[in-house]
C-alpha cells in the first residue's frame, strides 16, 4: 500500500516530493524553506523563528483566525518548526482535504501581511517563549556551549535568538527576511499519505505553478575555524543539580564521516530514533557511557546528540550529574571511556549490533505517515532523499577501523567545548 | 444540528470496532485486545494493571512509582544488563510507569520479536527481584528528578494546583511523592507493594500491528495464562470531594527563573459522568480549538501576554480537574489571571455560539481518522475503551454522542463545575 517516492521539480524551481501511502485516510503536507538561524547575523538573531510565528497571522485571503478555524474544523493538526538550516510548516488532515493545505501554503508563501500591530504582539510572545527556555538549565548551558564552540558561524546562536535582538528587530527586518527566503526556488514541498500522485501533482502545479521563482538564495558560508584547544564554559543558576555538556565539532551530514560518527554515538550513548512522530525509539541502558557513568553512579542520565546539518555543527554528550559527584570526576570518566574506544579494538559484533538496532528503528520510522512526509523533506534540507533511503546501507558499511579513525579525529579534547552548569544551591 | 462528516462516515469501519478488533478474556482475569495491521512489520503493545500511587503509604509516597521502575532492574531470569541487552539488541522498547490508579506498560518491536517481548514483559511483571544495588541507584535517580522538579515552574504550579483542588483527597499528592517520602522508602517496601498490588485480575493489554489475533492470543496465554496472585488487592471505591468553598490561591517563589507558570481551574467529574461529552466540547471551545480556543485568542493573540495558554480536562475515575494553564513573564501574572478569570466569567454567563458548537463538533469528528496513523495510537484507544468499559462499538456510537450535545448542555455542565468565584489558582515562578 506504499509507493516509491516521486521527486519532481516545477518550472519555478519548487521541489515536490510525494509518497502515496494508503494505510489510513490521512494526508501529511509539509513545506520546507532553506532558512533558519544559519541565515542570520548578529543584530537579527531569532528572525527566522519570528517570521515563522508571523506566518500564522494571516493573509488577505486567509486572515488570522480563519486559517486556524479551517484546519481545526476538520480535526487537523498544523504547526511549524524552525531549526538552524530550515523552517517547515505542516498540516495533517483527513485526506480528501489536501487542497486546503496546498492553498494555504501557496498563499502564505507570498501574501503574509506582517501587520505592525501583530509584529508587536508577537514580540512579547516570543520573548515569553525565550523566557520559558531560560527557565531550563539545559537551555542556558547549551546556549553558552554553542556560543563558545563557534567564533563566526551563525550556528553560534540559538534558533530563538538573543534577547537584545528580540527587542530590536523591526517589522521591516522581518518582512525583508520573509520576502528573501520564502520563494519556490528555496522551498521543498513534501507530502505523504492517501492520495493519487498524478492528480495531486496537477493540483500542485495549478496552485503553486504561477508563483515567481525568485532569486537564488543558497548561502555558502566561510568555514568555521577548528575549535583548536579545549574550552570550558561555566554557568551558574538556581537549583541543586549539576549538568555537563561535552560538545565536539562534528562533520556535516553530507560528510561520509557522519555515518561512522553515528555508529560511534550508538556505541557510546545508544541508538538514535528516526521517529519525529509516534513511538519507536529504544533505551540506552547497554551503551558504554550508560554502563560506566549511570551504573557507576557518576551521573543519573546520559544522552548523545548528533544533528544532521549543512555545515559542521556539534556532537554533544549531555549528562546530569549524580549529586555526590563533581564535574571533574564526570569528565574524567567520560575520557576514560573514550580512551577505551581508542585503545581497545571495537568488536565487529558490537558494530553489527548497532546496525541491527538502526535497521529496526528505520522500520519503526515507516510506520507513521507524517514521519515519512517529514523525511521526504527534511533530508533535502541538508542532503537529499537518497541520504535517508540509504541511511542503513551507509551505516552497514562502517567498519571497526573506521569507527576508531573517527574517534581519533573528532573525540579529541582539542576539538571540544566542555560546558558545566553549577547550581547555586548545590 | 447535524454535522456531515464525509471522512468519518467513509472510514468509520477502519476505526477499531467489533468486526476488526478481537477481545479475549483469560480465566485469570486478563483481557487481551488485538487489532491486526500488516502495513508495516511492527507491533505496539500497551496495557495496565489496576493499582498505583493510591496505595502508597502517606509516609512513603513514590513507592508505586519506584516499584514500577524496579520491575526492569532485575528478574528471576535476567539481571539489569541481560534484560536490556535482549531488548536493545533488537531495537525494541519496553517501559513501565505508574500513575495514581494504574501501573502501565508499553512496548514497541518488530512483529518477528513478539514472543521475545512478551516473554520479557511477563518476566518483569511476574518475577521481579528488585536487586538492592539497582534499587539504591534508582532511588538516587528519583531524588535527583525531584530536585529538578522543584526547579520546574510548570511542574510545581501543577503540584500546587492539585494540592488546592484535591485538598484532603488522595489525589492531592504527586505520583512521584516528595523528597522526604522517597528517602523513607527501603528496598523491602518494593516486593511488599508488588505482592499486594500486582496480579492478573483486571489487567488489560492491547496488541496492534502485524500479527494475527489468534497468534497473539496464544502467546499471551503462554506467558500469562498461569499467573495468579490471590493476595492482589482490588482498587478501592474512590471517594468524591466537595468543590472549593472560596477562591484559593497559592504562589510559590522559585528564585532565579525568568518565566512564571499559572494553573487555574476547578474539579471535573468522573469519566462515566453524563456531562463528559458536553464538558469535552466546552473545554475545546474555551481553551483548545485552533490556537487554544477563546483563551488563546484573548491572552496570546490579542494581549500578546503568553507563549502558551490553553485548557484541558483531566478526567478518569473519581474526581477529575479542569485546568487552565499559561506561561507568562512574572510582571504579567496578575493581568493574565484577570484576563483568564474574565473569560471564565464570560464562558459561564452565556451559552457558546452555534458557530462555536458546530466548529467544535466538526473538530472532534474530523480528527478521528488521524488516530489511525500509528499502531501505538490505536493501541492507546483500545486500552482507553477497555479501561472505561466503553464497549468495542464505542467509535461507531461516537458520532451520535458528539452530535447530540447542545449549547445548553455545555452551558449547564460548565456551570456545574466552573465557578469564577471559587477558582483554584496556582502560580510558580520568580
Amino acid at each position: 500500500m506504499t509507493h516509491a517516492a516521486q521527486l519532481i521539480t516545477l518550472d519555478n524551481g519548487l521541489k515536490v516530493h510525494l509518497k502515496e501511502i494508503h494505510t489510513a485516510p490521512i494526508i501529511s503536507t509539509w513545506i520546507w524553506y532553506r532558512v533558519g538561524s544559519r541565515n542570520e547575523s548578529p543584530g537579527i538573531t531569532g528572525i527566522s523563528h519570528w517570521v515563522e510565528h508571523m506566518q500564522f497571522k494571516g493573509t488577505q485571503d486567509y486572515p488570522a483566525g480563519i486559517l486556524d478555524r479551517e484546519i481545526s474544523r476538520v480535526g487537523g493538526d498544523w504547526n511549524a518548526l524552525t531549526h538552524m538550516d530550515w523552517t517547515t510548516y505542516f498540516e495533517i488532515l483527513p485526506s480528501h482535504l489536501y487542497n486546503l493545505s496546498l492553498k494555504l501554503e501557496a498563499d502564505r508563501m507570498v501574501n503574509s501581511q506582517f501587520l505592525p500591530v501583530e509584529v508587536e504582539r508577537e514580540r512579547t510572545v516570543i520573548i515569553s517563549e525565550r523566557e520559558g527556555n531560560e527557565n531550563q538549565p539545559r537551555f542556558l548551558l547549551a546556549e553558552a556551549v554553542q556560543n563558545a564552540a563557534f567564533s563566526q558561524h551563525p550556528y553560534k546562536y540559538e534558533v530563538i535568538g538573543v534577547k537584545e535582538d528580540l527587542y530590536s528587530i523591526s517589522r521591516e527586518d522581518l518582512y525583508q527576511h520573509y520576502r528573501r527566503y520564502y520563494q519556490p526556488t528555496n522551498a521543498v514541498l513534501s507530502i505523504a499519505g492517501d492520495f493519487n500522485t498524478h492528480s495531486l501533482l496537477q493540483n500542485i502545479k495549478e496552485i503553486f505553478g504561477d508563483i515567481p521563482s525568485g532569486d537564488s538564495v543558497r548561502l555558502i558560508l566561510p568555514p568555521e575555524p577548528a575549535i583548536g584547544h579545549e574550552k570550558q564554559v561555566h554557568i551558574t543558576g538556581p537549583g541543586e543539580t549539576s549538568y555537563l555538556q561535552i560538545a565536539y565539532r562534528a562533520p556535516s551530514a553530507q560528510n561520509p564521516d557522519f555515518f561512522a560518527l553515528t555508529v560511534l554515538d550508538s556505541l557510546l550513548t545508544g541508538p538514535s530514533s528516526l521517529n519525529m512522530f509516534g513511538s519507536g525509539g529504544t533505551s540506552n541502558k547497554t551503551s558504554r557511557l550508560y554502563r560506566a557513568l549511570v551504573e557507576g553512579e557518576i551521573t543519573v542520565s546520559c544522552q548523545g546528540a548528533l544533528h544532521a546539518t549543512i555545515d559542521p555543527y556539534l556532537y554533544s554528550i549531555n549528562l546530569t550529574l549524580h549529586p555526590d559527584r563533581t564535574p571533574e570526576e564526570v569528565l574524567f570518566a567520560v575520557d576514560q571511556e573514550i580512551k577505551r574506544v581508542l585503545d581497545s579494538p571495537i568488536s565487529k559484533t558490537e558494530i553489527d549490533r548497532a546496525i541491527k538496532q538502526a535497521r529496526a528503528l528505520f522500520a519503526f520510522s515507516s510506520e507513521n505517515i507524517s514521519n515519512q512526509a517529514f523525511w521526504l523533506g527534511y533530508s533535502e534540507m541538508f542532503a537529499s532523499y537518497d541520504w535517508f533511503e540509504n541511511y542503513v546501507n551507509h551505516l552497514s558499511n562502517v567498519t571497526p577501523e573506521r569507527v576508531l579513525q573517527i574517534a581519533q579525529t573528532y573525540l579529541e579534547p582539542d576539538n571540544r567545548v566542555v560546558g558545566i552548569y553549577i547550581p547555586e544551591g548545590g | 444540528m447535524i454535522i456531515k462528516n464525509t471522512i468519518f462516515d467513509d472510514h468509520i469501519h477502519a476505526l477499531p470496532n467489533p468486526e476488526n478488533t478481537t477481545r479475549v478474556q483469560l480465566p485469570n482475569g486478563i483481557t487481551l485486545l488485538t487489532r491486526p495491521n500488516f502495513n508495516s512489520p511492527t507491533l505496539s503493545i500497551k496495557g495496565y494493571l489496576n493499582g498505583g500511587s493510591l496505595f502508597d503509604p502517606e509516609d512513603k509516597l513514590g513507592l508505586s512509582y519506584l516499584t514500577a521502575f524496579g520491575l526492569m532492574t532485575g528478574t528471576a531470569n535476567h539481571d539489569f544488563q541481560s534484560l536490556y541487552n535482549q531488548i536493545e539488541s533488537i531495537g525494541a522498547s519496553l517501559r513501565f510507569s505508574s500513575s495514581t490508579l494504574r501501573t502501565s506498560f508499553s512496548a514497541h518491536c518488530l512483529s518477528e520479536d513478539l514472543d521475545l517481548i512478551l516473554s520479557l514483559l511477563a518476566d518483569c511483571l511476574r518475577s521481579p527481584s528488585f536487586p538492592e544495588k539497582e534499587f539504591n541507584r534508582q532511588k538516587n535517580q528519583m531524588l535527583t528528578a525531584l530536585a529538578i522538579r522543584a526547579q520546574d515552574t510548570g511542574a510545581m504550579a501543577n503540584l500546587l494546583f492539585d494540592q488546592i483542588v484535591y485538598c484532603g483527597h488522595p489525589y492531592q499528592h504527586p505520583e512521584e511523592g516528595y523528597t522526604e517520602t522517597v528517602q523513607a522508602i527501603q528496598r523491602d517496601d518494593l516486593p511488599d507493594f508488588y505482592q499486594r498490588i500486582y496480579g492478573p485480575k483486571d489487567m488489560a493489554l492491547a496488541i496492534v500491528g502485524a500479527v494475527e489475533p489468534q497468534l497473539a492470543a496464544d502467546a499471551v496465554q503462554q506467558y500469562f495464562g498461569d499467573w495468579e496472585n490471590p493476595s492482589q488487592n482490588p482498587l478501592p471505591i474512590i471517594e468524591g470531594i466537595e468543590p472549593l468553598a472560596n477562591p484559593t490561591e497559592k504562589r510559590l517563589n522559585i528564585p532565579g527563573k525568568y518565566q512564571a507558570d499559572i494553573v487555574m481551574g476547578c474539579l471535573a467529574p468522573d469519566r462515566h459522568s453524563p456531562d463528559f461529552h458536553a464538558l469535552r466540547l466546552g473545554n475545546n471551545i474555551l481553551g483548545e480549538f485552533g490556537m487554544m480556543g477563546r483563551l488563546g485568542q484573548r491572552v496570546r493573540e490579542v494581549a500578546g501576554l503568553a507563549y502558551y495558554v490553553g485548557s484541558s480536562l483531566s478526567i478518569s475515575l473519581g474526581p477529575g480537574a479542569w485546568e487552565i494553564i499559561a506561561g507568562v513573564n512574572p510582571e504579567n501574572i496578575d493581568q493574565t489571571i484577570a484576563l483568564i478569570t474574565d473569560e471564565v466569567v464570560n464562558f459561564v454567563s452565556h451559552p457558546v455560539t452555534e458557530q462555536e458548537l458546530s466548529d467544535s463538533k466538526s473538530f472532534f469528528l474530523g480528527r478521528m481518522p488521524l488516530m489511525l496513523d500509528s499502531n501505538s495510537d490505536v493501541a492507546a484507544s483500545l486500552i482507553n475503551i477497555e479501561r472505561f468499559n466503553l464497549g468495542l462499538d464505542y467509535f461507531l456510537r461516537y458520532p451520535q454522542l458528539v452530535q447530540e450535545i447542545t449549547r445548553e448542555d455545555i452551558f449547564e455542565a460548565s456551570r456545574r463545575y466552573l465557578d469564577p468565584e471559587r477558582l483554584a489558582i496556582a502560580v510558580a515562578g520568580p
